[in-house]
């Protein structure tokens, strides 16, 4: 399975190797430096690349490229699911997964890197498991360790890996008992020029924060569960009984997670929140062009649309652009020739605009096509699929818990083409 | 620091070390120092250790050997965490000379009482294989004992190693196939993926195809526009097709693993399906497919490459999510072809227009790579669909004047092969083309106008001979690939017009004679003796015109996809399109079904698995001994016994004798934890509110046998109500629980119950272990009816699964008060057995223990609220029986002592 990992930052230097079988010599990589530098972005790095003896799979992520080392044949998804649960857990361990954060842990890294593959397949991978075994560093905790001498490794097998519920540990207690839902949901649409939308979908996930004492069985169930045809379960969710009743029932982890994820599929109607207009043209023979953007609300049930953000990334010859926002502050590079505009809040009254004029580089022809917009944005109290939540019970615990939603429409990968 | 005393400096340098390794830096020269330290008690020290040890020890042999009785030890530690990080680290050093020990330990870790360390005996199964191959045939012993584990958390890893070490002894799966599909569902998901894909390799070779007839797969894009009489008519004429219940019962355990979570197994169930199922239920994969396409990147590169070579072969299955695969232009390249790839694909008379204004916009994008793989589509979709080809050519000549080089190179290469196809009615296009050559600078693009209008210069009699002779200016400045076609262009020119053309083509011959690239050279000889009349060359100058004009066969545009079916789908092997080390072919389906009963597990064969678990006792009994005769390793174990669950019932038993019955007792409790599942009964039904009473609601209940979902201490019970009035009933529901002590979980209020309907809920009550009936208000929206539930004593239980030296045991510890017999008279025709159990079943939920002998029966069966073990023993005499209840609830055993002995001395 998985013989060696290495970590790549983005100027092409290996800061951190693992192996778990016999070591592989860092010579591997060239092939990858190769493919990374016949690709002219990051993102375009094909995923799995094969060399005379090896096979590398990578996956960027927080500009730095996760690199293992294959010899046989696997399914790719396997390596590549795992490196992102690799990710995942640095994170979780040191708040953000950047190359100077694993430099500083890197005894905890490879702890870490040690329990989760053993032979090169995956042992524990569930953060409440790695949690116990090894403790997260904290700056209170490295206090006490070098008062006391204790250590960051636990001396037990978590209770987890032999239970039949691996994800929970035992003993969990709380003085405040809560459980909070959050029902996030992203909407993915491309709107084509005239302002009809091409393709819309929801990519809902209802995320948890569960602390709980003791055992507790939740049951959450829908208004109207209809909705959620396509989802996928954390694995405390018992299957059988959304089959039958369309109840979620769950002994839930202790702590943050993702209790599942949904996916309202493009044949529904989705109601697109916000429309632009936009009139961007360029003349030939002329060194100007004409920018004008305005953004709008639309079927958002009364509720704001708040954190707006456009970006666009213009035509190589744009040089500069000269443009007055009528609220908000906008920014442009002429390097990378992104244009971002940070609108903040839509107030239906006054709907915000972005006008102004485009320098062409002289003498070359007019752009043959319109810039992309990316827009995003956030409307709290609202999921946009309609669906809600109708009550959360719990079980096999005696104490009353707070429970609390929250809904959220985001946009996702939301673009207008112009 | 290394050889400092302080433990926290010790720890400091390790940190430090550890550090080394993971810059890649050598650090090797601090072995001796370093290995000194791995007896320490430091348990975080000692994993820095061994990181050290497994990434140096192949360099070092020798000194590595120092730390192997250390290893020893610590397999015999009573903490398995210690036992198993132990066994990690032994198989992991890849010292040859140990192979013995590590085989030695290996065996014994297998038959651990903790899955944990089976698992890492597992791991340590292919570690070995990788290191002498040679010990196959005793790993392949130990892969065996493991199969038939009963944990879900050995059950991946243990498959695992089968894959590595021998995936061709597919006779050990056989007994364990339906074990290992039930448990599908709770390994864990790494597990999953490699047991499913195992298990579709297994089923390939197993069962016959599901797919009605060979060759219908192949075409099965017919098969899916076929209409559905066609389809039924096939089926009748092929013999009925009847699924062997074993490949039903793959199909079904692993459906639900479509909505997991990990990419990975919702890809793996995925290729199960595509491979194995029927074709109509292959469908329902799609959409977990397309929900795969919101993960990251890299996920989205490897599910679309596998639903393109699906879309390949079943259309159909994609079609509604077609916008799904629409691009978008923040993703990468390489997405962007593979969504091309599959729109392509997926594109139909139905679907064209949209498809194509799709594509219209992809042309402009600014990715040019991207866009000249559009028109590439584009010219695909031609082909394929014949109404649009029109359309599509005026589309790409369109293109022709757009700035990009990259995109009208494209498009010229596509236009000539479209126009291959029809060359007749496209002259204008070729004049329109010959118009555009001057402003054309790539190479492949002027290369192809050339060969058009040479290849069709009977179309344009007026232009050929002058955009050759533009050619002839300019020769020396071309590219090699446009020095050729010019080199043909003239060659067919002269033979179809040598009146205007013959001094031009002399002169590109001339011109080709002396070039510096030999393949121009050899190809202007070759013209030139074929098309200049000379008289040794005179044989086959007269076949000159029909070498050159000879009609070529338009090429067929196809997908890249075409040829990966070959490979399984969701493999390494099938993301490169070639075969990588260590790929397992898919085997075709058998003609003939093999013998489905390898797959039968009799009772008998389940029972004997519970003797390695004895045997286990066994041998961590003599562990114990071993620890009692070291005493310097007590206190550790005190210390440790406490924390670790097995080590710790063990170690706070000293003497050895103490020992055997407390492993067996807990032997046992791991028994009693196996429920079993009940047996089938005829459903008793006992009425709860007679229809007079409740106006027109009338309710009955039975006790469902099911263990309860809502809690453990609860029996679940199914209550039907009925609607026998002439109006709707409206929110039926428990209102009020009167009676004390009992938890009792209601139903969902049912809404509306209309006349002549009847619905089914299930609820849980928890009895306490009495007979005592739980009351409450069952209430409709008007009235309220006071009801209760009386429970049979039977139905407190729920039924155990042990064997019979267990139930032996227990009941040794169930005497005296404890114990209750009568004897009974029974009627000659129950002497037989089987009424006998089924009496005893029907009556109480019990468990059939299997029993050597003929005239005694063992049931066992614990109680559901406090757990309490319940065991029934009939013994059969001539004419009567002694029958014996044993359980620690004395009322509860007397009770249920009077019950069987009614239902026993009644005839049957």
């Amino acid at each position: 399975m998985i013989h060696s990992l290495f970590l790549v930052n983005a100027t092409g230097d290996i800061f951190l190797e693992k192996h778990w079988k016999s070591a592989v010599s860092r010579s591997v990589c060239d092939y990858f430096f190769e493919a990374q530098e016949r690709a002219t972005e990051p993102e375009n790095v094909p995923p799995v690349i094969p060399t005379p003896h090896h096979y590398l799979i990578s996956v960027f992520r927080h500009r730095i490229f996760f690199v293992a080392v294959i010899q046989s044949e696997v399914p790719p998804l396997f390596v590549i699911e795992f490196l992102h649960r690799v990710v995942d857990t640095f994170q979780d361990y040191f708040g953000v997964c950047t190359e100077a954060a694993i430099k500083d842990n890197v005894v905890v890294v490879y702890e870490l890197l040690e329990e989760m593959l053993d032979n090169g397949f995956p042992l524990a991978t569930e953060s409440n498991i790695l949690k116990e075994l090894i403790k997260p560093p904290t700056i209170l905790r490295t206090v006490v360790n070098t008062i006391t001498g204790s250590t960051n490794v636990g001396e037990q097998l978590p209770t987890g890996q032999l239970s039949v519920v691996p994800w929970r540990r035992t003993g969990v207690k709380y003085t405040n008992n809560e459980a909070y839902f959050d029902v996030v949901e992203e909407i993915d649409a491309i709107i084509d020029k005239s302002g009809s939308t091409v393709t819309a979908e929801i990519q809902g996930v209802i995320d948890a924060c569960v602390k709980l004492t003791g055992m507790p069985d939740l049951t959450l169930s829908f208004m109207n569960p209809r909705l959620l045809d396509d989802v996928s379960f954390h694995p405390c969710v018992r299957f059988k009984r959304w089959e039958a009743e369309r109840i979620l029932s769950f002994i839930p982890p202790d702590g943050n997670f993702r209790l599942l994820s949904y996916h309202v599929s493009s044949q529904n109607l989705v109601a697109i929140p916000v429309y632009v207009k936009h009139n961007i043209t360029f003349r030939e023979g002329s060194s100007q062009g004409r920018f004008d953007l305005t953004l709008g609300p639309k079927q958002t049930m009364g509720k704001v649309v708040e954190s707006v953000l456009v970006s666009s990334r213009l035509p190589r010859v744009v040089l500069n652009a000269n443009l007055s926002p009528s609220q908000g502050t906008y920014t442009f590079d002429p390097v990378t020739k992104l244009l971002t505009w940070d609108v903040g809040k839509i107030n239906p009254q006054k709907l915000p605009s972005l006008k102004g004029s485009m320098s062409l580089q002289a003498g070359a022809s007019k752009p043959d096509e319109n810039p992309t917009i990316n827009i995003q944005f956030k409307i709290p109290q609202m999921a946009v699929s309609g669906l809600k939540v109708n009550r959360l019970d719990m079980y096999g615990e005696k104490y009353k818990p707070f429970k609390g939603i929250k809904y959220m429409t985001m946009a996702g990968k939301f673009q207008v083409r112009t | 620091m290394l050889e400092s005393s302080k433990e926290s400096l010790k720890l400091e340098a390790m940190k430090r070390v550890v550090g080394l390794i993971a810059k890649g830096k050598n650090a090797s020269e601090l072995f001796p120092a370093v290995v000194k330290n791995v007896a320490n008690k430091n348990l975080e020290l000692k994993k820095l250790v061994y990181v050290y040890l497994v990434r140096y020890a192949e360099e070092q042999q020798d000194l590595a050997l120092l730390s192997i009785s250390t290893f020893q030890r610590a397999l015999k530690d009573p903490n398995q965490l210690i036992r198993a990080s132990a066994l990690r680290v032994l198989s992991s050093i890849r010292v040859p000379i140990i192979v013995p020990i590590m085989m030695l330990a290996i065996k014994e870790a297998a038959s651990d009482l903790s899955p944990y360390v089976r698992k890492t005996a597992a791991h340590a199964i292919q570690k070995l294989y990788s290191l002498d191959a040679d010990q196959k045939d005793h790993l392949i012993e130990v892969i065996e004992k493991l199969l038939k584990d009963k944990s879900t958390l050995v059950a991946g890893s243990v498959v695992m190693a089968f894959e590595e070490v021998c995936p061709d002894r597919i006779d050990l799966i056989h007994r364990n196939y339906r074990k290992l599909c039930n448990l599908l569902m709770d390994v864990e998901e790494w597990g999953q993926v490699v047991i499913i894909s195992m298990l579709t390799r297994y089923a390939r070779t197993q069962f016959i195809s599901p797919w009605k007839e060979d060759g219908v797969f192949e075409n099965s894009e017919k098969a899916f526009y076929e209409s559905d009489e066609e389809k039924r008519k096939s089926a009748e004429e092929t013999k009925p097709y009847a699924m062997d219940p074993d490949h039903r019962l793959l199909l079904r355990s692993t459906k639900p693993l479509l909505q997991s979570r990990n990419t990975a197994v919702v890809m793996s169930v995925a290729q199960l399906y595509w491979h194995l199922a029927p074709k109509h239920e292959v469908n329902i994969i799609t959409k977990s497919l397309v929900r795969l396409l919101r993960s990251h990147r890299e996920v989205q590169y490897i599910v679309l490459q596998n639903i393109a070579t699906m879309s390949i072969q079943r259309k159909g299955m994609f079609e509604p999510f077609m916008k799904s695969f629409y691009v978008r232009s923040t993703d990468a390249t390489h997405i962007k072809t593979l969504k091309l790839e599959i729109l392509t694909n997926l594109a139909n008379e139905a679907n064209i227009s949209t498809v194509l204004r799709e594509f219209q916009t992809y042309v402009k994008s600014q990715d040019k790579a991207f866009a000249a793989a559009t028109i590439q589509a584009i010219g695909r979709c031609a082909t394929n669909i014949s109404e649009i080809t029109d359309t599509c050519l005026n589309g790409l000549v369109l293109l022709l004047s757009n700035r990009d080089e990259t995109v009208v190179a494209e498009s010229v290469v596509v236009i000539r092969k479209l126009l291959q196809t029809q060359p007749s009615e496209h002259s204008d296009i070729i004049k329109h083309m010959a118009k555009l050559f001057d402003n054309i600078t790539v190479p492949m693009a002027r290369a192809s106008i050339l060969w058009l209008i040479g290849e069709y210069c009977e179309h344009v009699p007026k232009i050929a001979p002058d955009v050759l002779r533009k050619m002839a200016k300019t020769f020396h400045n071309e590219e090699d690939i446009v020095k050729l076609q010019t080199v043909s262009l003239a060659a067919k020119l002269y033979l179809t017009n040598s009146k205007q053309t013959k001094l031009l083509t002399q002169y590109i011959l001339n011109l080709g004679k002396y070039d510096q690239n030999y393949d121009i050279r050899d190809r202007t000889r070759f013209i030139r003796q074929l098309i200049v009349p000379s008289e040794r060359g005179g044989a086959l100058s007269k076949y000159a015109r029909r070498i050159l004009l000879a009609p070529k066969p338009a090429p067929v545009l196809q997908s890249a996809f075409k040829d990966r079916d070959r490979f399984q789908l969701g493999t390494l092997s099938h993301t490169l399109n070639s075969k990588a080390t260590g790929y397992l072919e898919l085997s075709d389906w058998p003609p003939m079904a093999p013998d489905q009963s390898v797959r039968n597990v009799e009772v008998a064969e389940a029972m004997k698995e519970w003797s390695p678990a004895v045997g286990k006792a066994k041998s961590s009994k003599s562990d114990d001994k071993f620890y009692s005769d070291s005493g310097e390793e007590e206190d550790e174990q005190a210390a440790d016994s406490g924390s670790d669950e097995e080590g710790g019932s063990e170690g706070s038993t000293r003497t050895p004798v103490c020992k055997l019955v407390s492993v067996c007792d807990r032997v046992c409790v791991c028994v009693c934890q196996q429920l079993s599942s009940p047996v089938f009964v005829p459903v008793h039904t006992y009425e709860l509110l007679h229809r007079m009473t409740g106006k027109g609601l009338a309710a009955q209940y039975h006790f469902s046998r099911q263990p309860c979902i809502y809690d453990d201490r609860m029996i679940s019970v199914q209550l039907t109500f009925s609607n026998n009035g002439d109006h709707t009933l409206e929110n039926i529901h428990i209102s009020e629980k009167t009676s004390a002590g009992q938890n009792i979980h209601c139903f969902s209020p049912i809404e509306c119950l209309e006349p002549e309907k009847s619905v089914t809920v299930s609820m849980g009550v928890d009895f306490n272990d009495s007979t005592q009936a739980a009351s409450f208000q069952l209430c409709t929206k008007a009235e309220g009816f006071n009801v209760s539930i009386q429970p049979a004593v039977g139905e407190l239980l729920l039924p155990v699964t042990m064997s019979e030296q267990d139930f032996s045991k227990e009941q040794g510890k169930l005497q005296g008060m404890n114990e209750s017999s009568a004897t009974i008279a029974m009627t000659p025709e129950s002497i037989t057995s089987q009424p006998l159990h089924r009496k005893v079943v029907n009556m109480a939920n019990v468990g059939v223990v299997p029993s050597g002998q003929n005239n005694v029966h063992r049931f066992a069966a614990k109680l559901v609220s406090s757990g309490a073990l319940v065991l029934v023993c009939v013994v059969q005499k001539d004419s009567g029986a002694q029958l014996t209840v044993n359980t620690e609830k004395t009322i509860i055993g007397s009770m249920l002592l009077r019950e069987l002995q009614t239902v026993l001395s009644q005839g049957s």
